[in-house]
């Protein structure tokens, strides 16, 4: 017998569930996560070594994970740092999900983390539809990638908490136009802060570790306009 | 491309709920795709065949129908198609009070499913 039957189902629901349940864990533990989302060549693993050392510096426990479809430098990069560092291969998978993120930290995470970074797979489309259980979600894109490169990615830059803006000391040379890039930015995230960094020259290093460290004190983090569908909630 | 996890996630939600009802063989998935969900309908379609494969689902069609994006502003109470790349500040006072109405949904809506037809109950023995 043939039935047409209503299902209802969010697809990334499970997800969502897995998602919200890391985020209470880690909560309860005093862990906070920070995703960072960016294309290739961003120049995110920059920052964040810098990111790492500044947090080392000011006594924060401080780790990092960095997922990669394939072997890659990155680890031994942040390793120099001293915090607890992790490479996870994602065998071709373009983005994390929260379930394969929890596994990764079970056993690994340092009890006393009070941040972890994670460095998703590199590109902004994949990895925007998945909440991994992050406190501040943070998209970054250097002043190479073009003053429209929010509105080729706008889930990724409609959903960010924080928008980052990386090599700045090179922003001159090659023509970066700051303000069409904030209209830009602020079209598909009315309202979200867009921090200016160069790991060069040490701009915007202790601002990020601020904002991130503010988000994990329970200080309210920006609501992007497209995170606040009520088509997402309706069950 | 995340189609392929969200096509597989469709497979695995539906054959749980296949499972569930008795049902052995699913023909017809639809789903809701908002504007706004970053998904290319292309990619999903060609996803959806493959995750299909050696399944429940095995040949079933998927239906996506598109949602567009709209937001409404809490201000001055101006709806609008957000379009895409999305416009989420409010056309006509530009408040950054924008709320999405519709637009990011990725959801299943409904499937076609053959159930074992139900034994034919005897009423009466004589
Ligand atoms: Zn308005």
């Amino acid at each position: 017998m043939c039935r047409v039957v209503d299902l209802q189902q969010a697809v990334l629901a499970r997800n969502d569930e897995h998602a919200d349940l890391l985020r209470a864990d880690l909560a309860a533990r005093g862990t906070t996560v920070v995703n960072l989302l960016s294309s290739p060549g961003s120049g995110k693993t920059a920052l964040l070594e810098l990111e790492l050392a500044m947090a080392r510096e000011r006594g924060v426990p401080v780790a990092a994970l960095t997922a990669d479809l394939a072997t890659e430098n990155d680890a031994v990069r942040l390793a120099r740092s001293g915090a607890p560092v992790k490479q996870v291969l994602t065998d071709g998978l373009c983005h994390l999900e929260a379930r394969m993120l929890a596994g990764h930290l079970d056993g690994w995470l340092p009890e006393a983390t009070r941040l972890l970074f994670v460095e998703n797979v590199g590109n902004l489309v994949c990895p925007a539809s998945y909440d991994l259980g992050e406190a501040l979600r943070v998209v970054l894109a250097s002043v190479t990638e073009g003053e429209d490169k929010p509105l080729k990615y706008p889930t990724a830059f409609g959903l960010a908490h924080l928008v980052v803006v990386t090599k700045t000391d090179i922003a001159r040379a090659v023509d970066f136009d700051e303000g069409a890039f904030r209209v830009n930015v602020a079209q598909v995230n009315p309202g979200v802060e867009v921090l200016l960094t160069s790991a060069r020259a040490g701009q915007g290093v202790g601002a990020l570790l601020d904002r991130a460290l503010a988000a994990g004190d329970g200080e309210p983090v920006h609501r992007p306009v497209m995170a606040a569908s009520s088509a997402h909630h309706h069950s | 491309m995340h189609e392929m996890s969200i096509a597989m996630a469709v497979v695995e939600q539906v054959t749980a709920a296949a499972l569930d009802a008795g049902a052995d063989s699913v023909q017809q998935v639809r789903l809701e795709v908002g504007e706004l969900a970053g998904v290319v309908p292309e990619a999903l379609a060609f996803s959806f065949e493959l995750a299909c494969g050696g399944t429940a689902l095995e040949g079933a069609e998927l239906i996506a129908e598109p949602v567009p994006g709209r937001a409404r502003c809490d201000d001055c109470r101006t709806e609008w198609p957000t379009g895409m790349p999305p416009k989420l500040w409010c056309p006509s006072c530009s408040a950054s009070s924008a709320r999405l109405l519709s637009g990011r949904e990725l959801r299943i809506v409904s499937v076609r499913w053959t159930e074992e037809p139900e034994p034919v109950r005897v009423l009466e023995e004589c």
